[in-house]
Protein backbone atom coordinates (compact mmCIF):
# COMPACT_ATOMS: atom_id res chain seq x y z
CA UNK A 1 0.00 0.00 0.00
CA UNK A 2 1.17 3.48 -0.55
CA UNK A 3 3.36 4.95 1.93
CA UNK A 4 2.12 7.71 4.57
CA UNK A 5 2.82 11.28 3.79
CA UNK A 6 3.73 13.07 7.29
CA UNK A 7 4.08 16.41 8.08
CA UNK A 8 5.36 17.74 11.28
CA UNK A 9 7.73 20.08 12.86
CA UNK A 10 11.42 18.69 13.37
CA UNK A 11 13.93 20.85 15.60
CA UNK A 12 11.81 24.24 14.47
CA UNK A 13 11.08 23.89 10.87
CA UNK A 14 8.06 22.21 8.81
CA UNK A 15 8.80 19.05 7.47
CA UNK A 16 7.55 16.11 5.53
CA UNK A 17 8.10 12.73 5.30
CA UNK A 18 6.79 9.38 3.89
CA UNK A 19 6.60 6.49 5.90
CA UNK A 20 5.36 2.95 6.59
CA UNK A 21 2.62 2.37 8.81
CA UNK A 22 5.89 -0.07 10.75
CA UNK A 23 8.73 2.58 10.64
CA UNK A 24 9.67 4.00 13.70
CA UNK A 25 10.40 7.66 14.28
CA UNK A 26 14.20 6.88 14.91
CA UNK A 27 13.79 4.99 11.33
CA UNK A 28 12.39 8.16 10.41
CA UNK A 29 14.94 10.68 11.35
CA UNK A 30 18.28 8.55 11.25
CA UNK A 31 16.78 6.62 7.30
CA UNK A 32 14.59 9.05 5.96
CA UNK A 33 15.72 12.83 7.42
CA UNK A 34 19.53 12.16 7.54
CA UNK A 35 19.57 13.04 11.28
CA UNK A 36 21.26 10.55 12.47
CA UNK A 37 22.10 12.32 15.88
CA UNK A 38 19.81 9.86 17.97
CA UNK A 39 21.16 6.65 18.13
CA UNK A 40 19.22 3.02 18.19
CA UNK A 41 20.62 1.02 20.70
CA UNK A 42 18.31 -1.51 21.77
CA UNK A 43 14.95 -0.68 19.53
CA UNK A 44 12.97 -1.58 22.89
CA UNK A 45 13.05 1.29 24.88
CA UNK A 46 15.27 0.57 27.19
CA UNK A 47 18.31 2.31 26.64
CA UNK A 48 17.83 6.17 25.82
CA UNK A 49 19.87 6.29 23.12
CA UNK A 50 17.33 7.53 20.44
CA UNK A 51 15.85 9.96 23.49
CA UNK A 52 13.93 12.84 21.37
CA UNK A 53 11.51 15.54 22.74
CA UNK A 54 7.96 15.20 21.23
CA UNK A 55 5.90 17.98 21.97
CA UNK A 56 8.05 18.58 24.87
CA UNK A 57 7.78 15.30 26.33
CA UNK A 58 11.40 12.96 26.75
CA UNK A 59 10.30 9.67 24.80
CA UNK A 60 12.37 6.87 22.64
CA UNK A 61 12.08 7.65 19.47
CA UNK A 62 12.07 3.92 19.00
CA UNK A 63 8.91 3.76 20.82
CA UNK A 64 6.99 6.02 18.43
CA UNK A 65 5.42 5.51 15.10
CA UNK A 66 6.81 8.13 11.92
CA UNK A 67 2.84 8.63 11.33
CA UNK A 68 2.11 9.60 14.98
CA UNK A 69 4.18 12.30 14.63
CA UNK A 70 1.96 13.94 12.08
CA UNK A 71 1.23 17.77 13.43
CA UNK A 72 2.98 17.18 16.27
CA UNK A 73 6.39 19.07 16.90
CA UNK A 74 9.84 16.52 17.22
CA UNK A 75 12.68 18.33 18.86
CA UNK A 76 16.25 15.86 18.64
CA UNK A 77 19.84 15.70 19.60
CA UNK A 78 20.58 18.07 16.24
CA UNK A 79 18.56 20.96 17.31
CA UNK A 80 20.37 21.46 21.17
CA UNK A 81 23.68 23.46 20.00
CA UNK A 82 22.66 26.75 18.49
CA UNK A 83 24.85 26.96 15.37
CA UNK A 84 28.47 26.50 16.35
CA UNK A 85 28.38 27.31 19.69
CA UNK A 86 27.53 24.62 22.05
CA UNK A 87 24.58 23.80 24.55
CA UNK A 88 26.29 24.44 28.17
CA UNK A 89 25.26 20.86 28.44
CA UNK A 90 27.26 19.58 25.93
CA UNK A 91 30.54 21.61 26.84
CA UNK A 92 30.16 20.06 30.24
CA UNK A 93 30.02 16.68 29.46
CA UNK A 94 33.29 17.55 27.29
CA UNK A 95 34.90 19.20 30.13
CA UNK A 96 33.93 16.31 32.39
CA UNK A 97 34.63 13.63 29.73
CA UNK A 98 31.39 12.30 30.39
CA UNK A 99 31.31 10.37 27.43
CA UNK A 100 33.84 7.40 25.92
CA UNK A 101 32.24 5.96 23.02
CA UNK A 102 29.67 8.27 22.56
CA UNK A 103 26.71 6.24 21.21
CA UNK A 104 24.52 6.85 24.66
CA UNK A 105 25.67 10.86 24.65
CA UNK A 106 22.73 12.09 22.44
CA UNK A 107 20.34 10.41 24.09
CA UNK A 108 22.14 11.72 27.82
CA UNK A 109 21.84 15.10 26.53
CA UNK A 110 18.39 15.33 25.17
CA UNK A 111 17.25 13.37 28.68
CA UNK A 112 19.20 16.08 30.83
CA UNK A 113 18.41 18.93 28.82
CA UNK A 114 14.64 17.53 29.60
CA UNK A 115 15.62 17.48 33.40
CA UNK A 116 17.38 20.59 34.18
CA UNK A 117 14.46 22.69 32.53
CA UNK A 118 11.91 21.46 34.95
CA UNK A 119 14.73 21.22 37.19
CA UNK A 120 17.08 24.11 37.81
CA UNK A 121 19.12 22.48 40.13
CA UNK A 122 18.51 18.94 40.18
CA UNK A 123 20.23 16.48 43.05
CA UNK A 124 22.71 13.77 42.37
CA UNK A 125 19.79 11.58 43.26
CA UNK A 126 17.42 13.35 41.42
CA UNK A 127 19.63 12.95 38.46
CA UNK A 128 20.17 9.70 38.29
CA UNK A 129 16.41 8.55 38.88
CA UNK A 130 15.48 10.58 36.06
CA UNK A 131 18.79 9.62 33.75
CA UNK A 132 17.75 5.83 34.28
CA UNK A 133 16.27 4.85 31.12
CA UNK A 134 19.19 6.18 29.96
CA UNK A 135 22.43 3.36 29.13
CA UNK A 136 26.02 4.07 29.47
CA UNK A 137 28.67 0.85 28.97
CA UNK A 138 31.76 3.18 29.31
CA UNK A 139 31.69 5.82 31.81
CA UNK A 140 29.89 4.46 34.83
CA UNK A 141 27.90 7.11 35.19
CA UNK A 142 29.79 9.43 37.81
CA UNK A 143 31.16 11.63 34.86
CA UNK A 144 27.52 12.19 33.44
CA UNK A 145 26.22 12.96 36.77
CA UNK A 146 29.25 15.58 37.08
CA UNK A 147 28.60 17.12 33.90
CA UNK A 148 25.06 17.74 34.51
CA UNK A 149 25.44 19.28 37.85
CA UNK A 150 27.87 21.74 36.53
CA UNK A 151 26.13 22.51 33.84
CA UNK A 152 22.58 23.01 35.99
CA UNK A 153 25.58 25.33 37.82
CA UNK A 154 26.01 27.00 34.28
CA UNK A 155 22.65 27.29 33.19
CA UNK A 156 21.56 28.95 36.17
CA UNK A 157 23.78 31.74 36.37
CA UNK A 158 23.20 32.13 32.32
CA UNK B 1 0.27 -2.82 7.88
CA UNK B 2 -2.38 -0.11 8.04
CA UNK B 3 -2.58 3.14 10.25
CA UNK B 4 -5.38 5.08 11.36
CA UNK B 5 -5.93 7.66 14.01
CA UNK B 6 -10.04 8.65 14.30
CA UNK B 7 -11.00 11.22 16.24
CA UNK B 8 -14.27 9.58 16.89
CA UNK B 9 -14.92 6.78 19.79
CA UNK B 10 -17.43 5.16 17.56
CA UNK B 11 -15.24 5.68 14.62
CA UNK B 12 -11.76 3.44 16.21
CA UNK B 13 -14.70 1.26 16.98
CA UNK B 14 -15.52 0.72 13.30
CA UNK B 15 -11.98 -0.10 12.64
CA UNK B 16 -10.86 -2.06 14.93
CA UNK B 17 -14.31 -4.29 14.09
CA UNK B 18 -13.73 -4.51 10.52
CA UNK B 19 -10.26 -6.37 10.93
CA UNK B 20 -10.02 -9.21 12.54
CA UNK B 21 -5.69 -8.45 12.97
CA UNK B 22 -6.22 -4.96 14.40
CA UNK B 23 -3.99 -3.65 17.64
CA UNK B 24 -5.06 -0.55 19.63
CA UNK B 25 -2.14 1.39 19.45
CA UNK B 26 -2.08 3.95 23.36
CA UNK B 27 1.66 4.64 24.15
CA UNK B 28 3.16 1.87 21.82
CA UNK B 29 5.34 0.87 25.14
CA UNK B 30 4.33 -2.78 24.39
CA UNK B 31 3.05 -2.68 21.23
CA UNK B 32 5.89 -1.56 19.01
CA UNK B 33 8.54 -3.86 21.21
CA UNK B 34 6.15 -6.72 20.57
CA UNK B 35 5.77 -5.83 16.64
CA UNK B 36 9.77 -5.16 16.72
CA UNK B 37 10.18 -8.92 18.30
CA UNK B 38 7.63 -10.26 15.53
CA UNK B 39 5.32 -11.27 18.89
CA UNK B 40 2.36 -9.45 16.86
CA UNK B 41 2.25 -8.44 13.25
CA UNK B 42 -1.14 -6.41 13.16
CA UNK B 43 -3.00 -5.80 9.55
CA UNK B 44 -3.99 -2.82 10.92
CA UNK B 45 -3.48 -0.10 14.37
CA UNK B 46 -5.71 1.81 15.36
CA UNK B 47 -3.96 5.07 17.61
CA UNK B 48 -6.27 6.30 19.55
CA UNK B 49 -4.93 9.29 21.04
CA UNK B 50 -6.47 11.18 19.05
CA UNK B 51 -9.78 10.88 20.40
CA UNK B 52 -10.27 13.75 23.14
CA UNK B 53 -11.45 11.68 25.65
CA UNK B 54 -8.53 9.56 25.90
CA UNK B 55 -6.40 12.01 26.48
CA UNK B 56 -7.96 14.06 29.26
CA UNK B 57 -8.47 13.98 33.24
CA UNK B 58 -11.99 15.54 34.43
CA UNK B 59 -14.30 15.74 37.56
CA UNK B 60 -17.09 13.65 37.07
CA UNK B 61 -20.29 12.89 39.58
CA UNK B 62 -17.60 13.99 42.44
CA UNK B 63 -14.95 11.43 40.75
CA UNK B 64 -12.02 11.75 38.47
CA UNK B 65 -12.39 10.65 34.76
CA UNK B 66 -9.10 9.37 33.29
CA UNK B 67 -9.08 9.10 29.59
CA UNK B 68 -7.49 5.59 28.64
CA UNK B 69 -4.46 7.29 26.83
CA UNK B 70 -3.28 9.62 29.64
CA UNK B 71 0.31 9.18 30.39
CA UNK B 72 2.43 8.33 33.82
CA UNK B 73 3.76 11.52 33.44
CA UNK B 74 0.86 13.26 33.20
CA UNK B 75 -0.94 11.95 35.98
CA UNK B 76 2.18 12.69 37.75
CA UNK B 77 2.03 16.27 36.86
CA UNK B 78 -1.69 16.73 36.91
CA UNK B 79 -2.71 19.09 40.13
CA UNK B 80 -5.06 17.27 42.50
CA UNK B 81 -5.22 13.76 40.98
CA UNK B 82 -2.22 12.71 43.22
CA UNK B 83 -3.70 14.19 46.40
CA UNK B 84 -7.20 12.18 45.97
CA UNK B 85 -5.43 8.89 44.66
CA UNK B 86 -2.16 8.76 45.47
CA UNK B 87 -2.04 4.90 44.95
CA UNK B 88 -3.12 5.42 41.67
CA UNK B 89 -0.54 7.70 40.48
CA UNK B 90 2.66 6.21 42.39
CA UNK B 91 1.68 2.45 40.99
CA UNK B 92 1.56 4.27 37.18
CA UNK B 93 4.93 6.32 37.83
CA UNK B 94 6.46 2.86 38.73
CA UNK B 95 6.36 1.77 34.71
CA UNK B 96 9.63 2.03 33.08
CA UNK B 97 12.18 5.19 32.57
CA UNK B 98 11.25 9.05 32.13
CA UNK B 99 10.86 8.26 28.58
CA UNK B 100 8.45 5.51 29.16
CA UNK B 101 6.99 7.19 31.48
CA UNK B 102 5.95 9.83 28.58
CA UNK B 103 4.38 7.65 26.56
CA UNK B 104 2.96 5.06 28.72
CA UNK B 105 -0.47 4.60 29.52
CA UNK B 106 -3.38 3.55 32.10
CA UNK B 107 -5.08 1.96 29.39
CA UNK B 108 -2.64 0.04 27.70
CA UNK B 109 -1.02 -0.99 31.28
CA UNK B 110 -4.34 -2.89 31.31
CA UNK B 111 -5.25 -4.19 28.09
CA UNK B 112 -1.77 -4.97 27.36
CA UNK B 113 -2.94 -8.20 29.57
CA UNK B 114 -0.09 -8.69 32.04
CA UNK B 115 -0.80 -9.98 35.99
CA UNK B 116 2.25 -8.36 36.67
CA UNK B 117 0.89 -4.59 35.17
CA UNK B 118 1.42 -2.39 37.91
CA UNK B 119 -1.46 0.16 37.74
CA UNK B 120 -3.63 -2.57 37.77
CA UNK B 121 -3.85 -3.38 41.05
CA UNK B 122 -4.08 0.09 42.03
CA UNK B 123 -6.81 0.61 40.21
CA UNK B 124 -9.24 -2.27 41.07
CA UNK B 125 -7.95 -1.12 44.84
CA UNK B 126 -9.60 2.06 43.82
CA UNK B 127 -12.41 0.47 42.97
CA UNK B 128 -12.01 2.49 39.33
CA UNK B 129 -14.53 1.36 36.70
CA UNK B 130 -13.57 1.02 32.78
CA UNK B 131 -15.15 2.53 30.17
CA UNK B 132 -15.10 0.30 27.07
CA UNK B 133 -16.25 1.74 23.55
CA UNK B 134 -17.51 -0.44 20.48
CA UNK B 135 -19.27 -1.38 17.67
CA UNK B 136 -22.49 -1.76 20.13
CA UNK B 137 -21.91 1.58 21.93
CA UNK B 138 -20.48 1.99 25.49
CA UNK B 139 -20.43 -0.32 28.80
CA UNK B 140 -18.82 0.28 31.97
CA UNK B 141 -16.69 -2.66 33.11
CA UNK B 142 -15.20 -2.88 36.91
CA UNK B 143 -11.40 -3.24 35.99
CA UNK B 144 -10.98 -6.01 38.20
CA UNK B 145 -13.54 -7.66 35.05
CA UNK B 146 -11.21 -6.73 32.22
CA UNK B 147 -8.52 -9.41 32.69
CA UNK B 148 -9.20 -13.11 32.02
CA UNK B 149 -5.71 -14.35 32.29
CA UNK B 150 -2.27 -13.46 30.61
CA UNK B 151 -2.90 -11.55 27.32
CA UNK B 152 -6.73 -12.21 27.87
CA UNK B 153 -9.50 -9.65 27.99
CA UNK B 154 -12.92 -9.62 28.38
CA UNK B 155 -13.19 -7.00 25.06
CA UNK B 156 -15.22 -8.05 22.50
CA UNK B 157 -14.21 -7.55 18.77
CA UNK B 158 -14.26 -4.16 18.15
CA UNK B 159 -14.27 -2.72 22.11
CA UNK B 160 -11.82 -0.62 23.27
CA UNK B 161 -11.06 0.71 26.62
CA UNK B 162 -11.48 4.94 26.57
CA UNK B 163 -11.48 5.43 30.03
CA UNK B 164 -11.60 5.17 33.63
CA UNK B 165 -13.80 6.40 35.86
CA UNK B 166 -12.32 6.59 39.51
CA UNK B 167 -15.27 7.03 41.84
CA UNK B 168 -15.88 10.06 44.69
CA UNK B 169 -13.79 9.80 47.60
CA UNK B 170 -15.44 9.48 51.46
CA UNK B 171 -13.32 11.52 53.74
CA UNK B 172 -10.56 10.45 55.35
CA UNK B 173 -9.64 7.89 52.37
CA UNK B 174 -6.23 6.89 50.84
CA UNK B 175 -4.67 4.20 48.96
CA UNK B 176 -1.29 2.86 47.88
CA UNK B 177 0.16 0.32 45.93
CA UNK B 178 3.68 -1.54 46.24
CA UNK B 179 5.67 -3.92 44.58
CA UNK B 180 8.96 -5.69 44.89
CA UNK B 181 11.49 -5.93 42.53
CA UNK B 182 15.39 -6.62 43.06
CA UNK B 183 16.47 -3.19 42.07
CA UNK B 184 15.73 0.31 42.71
CA UNK B 185 13.61 0.56 39.92
CA UNK B 186 12.41 -0.13 35.87
CA UNK B 187 11.73 -3.60 36.73
CA UNK B 188 8.48 -5.91 36.30
CA UNK B 189 6.49 -6.55 39.35
CA UNK B 190 7.80 -9.91 41.16
CA UNK B 191 4.55 -8.84 43.68
CA UNK B 192 2.23 -5.72 43.39
CA UNK B 193 -0.07 -5.10 46.37
CA UNK B 194 -2.95 -2.26 46.10
CA UNK B 195 -5.18 -0.93 49.51
CA UNK B 196 -7.45 1.51 49.36
CA UNK B 197 -9.22 2.24 52.45
CA UNK B 198 -11.29 4.55 54.31
CA UNK B 199 -11.82 5.19 58.62
CA UNK B 200 -14.09 6.87 60.29
CA UNK B 201 -13.06 9.98 62.82
CA UNK B 202 -12.44 7.15 65.47
CA UNK B 203 -9.78 5.96 62.95
CA UNK B 204 -11.90 2.92 62.18
CA UNK B 205 -12.00 0.93 58.95
CA UNK B 206 -15.16 1.72 56.80
CA UNK B 207 -14.27 0.49 53.63
CA UNK B 208 -11.61 -1.05 52.01
CA UNK B 209 -10.15 -2.73 49.09
CA UNK B 210 -7.19 -4.57 48.24
CA UNK B 211 -5.65 -6.23 45.29
CA UNK B 212 -2.49 -8.00 44.10
CA UNK B 213 -0.88 -8.32 40.96
CA UNK B 214 1.71 -10.96 39.79
CA UNK B 215 0.55 -13.90 42.10
CA UNK B 216 -1.95 -15.43 39.65
CA UNK B 217 -2.67 -15.42 36.11
CA UNK B 218 -4.78 -12.31 36.48
CA UNK B 219 -5.00 -9.28 38.77
CA UNK B 220 -7.19 -10.19 41.91
CA UNK B 221 -9.23 -8.64 43.76
CA UNK B 222 -8.94 -9.72 47.07
CA UNK B 223 -12.11 -9.28 49.29
CA UNK B 224 -11.36 -11.53 52.26
CA UNK B 225 -7.96 -9.62 52.72
CA UNK B 226 -10.78 -6.39 52.78
CA UNK B 227 -13.00 -8.15 54.86
CA UNK B 228 -9.78 -8.59 57.39
CA UNK B 229 -9.41 -5.41 58.08
CA UNK B 230 -13.15 -3.52 57.94
CA UNK B 231 -14.30 -2.70 61.03
CA UNK B 232 -10.68 -2.52 62.42
CA UNK B 233 -7.95 -0.33 63.28
CA UNK B 234 -5.42 -2.12 61.51
CA UNK B 235 -3.97 -3.53 65.02
CA UNK B 236 -1.23 -6.17 65.12
CA UNK B 237 -4.09 -8.93 64.75
CA UNK B 238 -5.72 -7.57 61.96
CA UNK B 239 -2.35 -7.23 60.25
CA UNK B 240 -1.81 -10.64 60.53
CA UNK B 241 -5.56 -11.82 59.35
CA UNK B 242 -4.71 -9.36 56.44
CA UNK B 243 -1.66 -10.74 55.52
CA UNK B 244 -3.30 -14.45 56.28
CA UNK B 245 -6.03 -13.31 53.83
CA UNK B 246 -3.25 -12.07 50.83
CA UNK B 247 -1.25 -15.03 51.07
CA UNK B 248 -4.19 -17.48 50.82
CA UNK B 249 -5.18 -15.67 47.42
CA UNK B 250 -2.58 -16.09 45.86
CA UNK B 251 -1.86 -19.15 43.03
CA UNK B 252 1.82 -17.74 41.68
CA UNK B 253 4.09 -19.33 39.33
CA UNK B 254 7.95 -20.14 39.76
CA UNK B 255 9.95 -18.48 37.13
CA UNK B 256 13.16 -16.15 36.91
CA UNK B 257 11.80 -13.51 38.97
CA UNK B 258 10.51 -14.96 42.19
CA UNK B 259 9.25 -18.60 43.35
CA UNK B 260 5.88 -19.63 44.40
CA UNK B 261 7.27 -19.62 47.78
CA UNK B 262 8.78 -16.17 47.86
CA UNK B 263 5.93 -14.46 45.94
CA UNK B 264 3.46 -15.65 48.95
CA UNK B 265 5.20 -14.62 51.57
CA UNK B 266 5.81 -11.52 49.84
CA UNK B 267 2.33 -10.78 48.89
CA UNK B 268 1.46 -10.92 52.85
CA UNK B 269 4.07 -8.22 53.82
CA UNK B 270 2.99 -6.06 50.64
CA UNK B 271 -0.29 -5.67 51.70
CA UNK B 272 0.00 -5.03 55.03
CA UNK B 273 2.94 -2.30 54.38
CA UNK B 274 0.16 -0.89 51.61
CA UNK B 275 -2.28 -0.88 53.91
CA UNK B 276 -0.69 1.15 57.19
CA UNK B 277 0.90 3.95 54.05
CA UNK B 278 -2.51 4.12 52.88
CA UNK B 279 -4.32 4.01 56.31
CA UNK B 280 -1.47 7.06 57.38
CA UNK B 281 -2.58 9.04 54.36
CA UNK B 282 -6.36 8.83 55.22
CA UNK B 283 -5.71 10.18 58.80
CA UNK B 284 -3.95 13.26 57.30
CA UNK B 285 -6.37 13.33 54.41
Amino acid sequence: MAKHHIETTVNGDATEFLCETEDTLLDVLRDTLQLTGSKEGCASGDCGACSVMLDGRLVCSCLVLGCEVAGRKVDTIEGVAKGQALHPLQQKFLEHAALQCGICTPGFIVASKALLERNPNPTDTEIRYWLAGNLCRCTGYDKIVTAVKDAAVALRKG
Amino acid sequence: MRYEAPETAESAAALLAATADARVLAGGTDLLVQMRSDIVDPALIVDIKRITETRRVTEEKGGWRVGAAVTGAELKEHPRLKKVWPGVVEAANLIGSTQVQGRATLGGNLCNGSPAADSVPALIAAGAVATAAGPQGRRDIPVEDVMLGPRKLALTRGEFVLSFLLPPRPPRSSDAYLRFIPRTEMDIAVVGAGVSLTIDSGGTITAARVSLGAVAPRVLLVREAATAIIGSRLEKEAQDRLEAAARAACTPIDDKRGTVEFRVQVAGVLTRRAALIALDRARTS
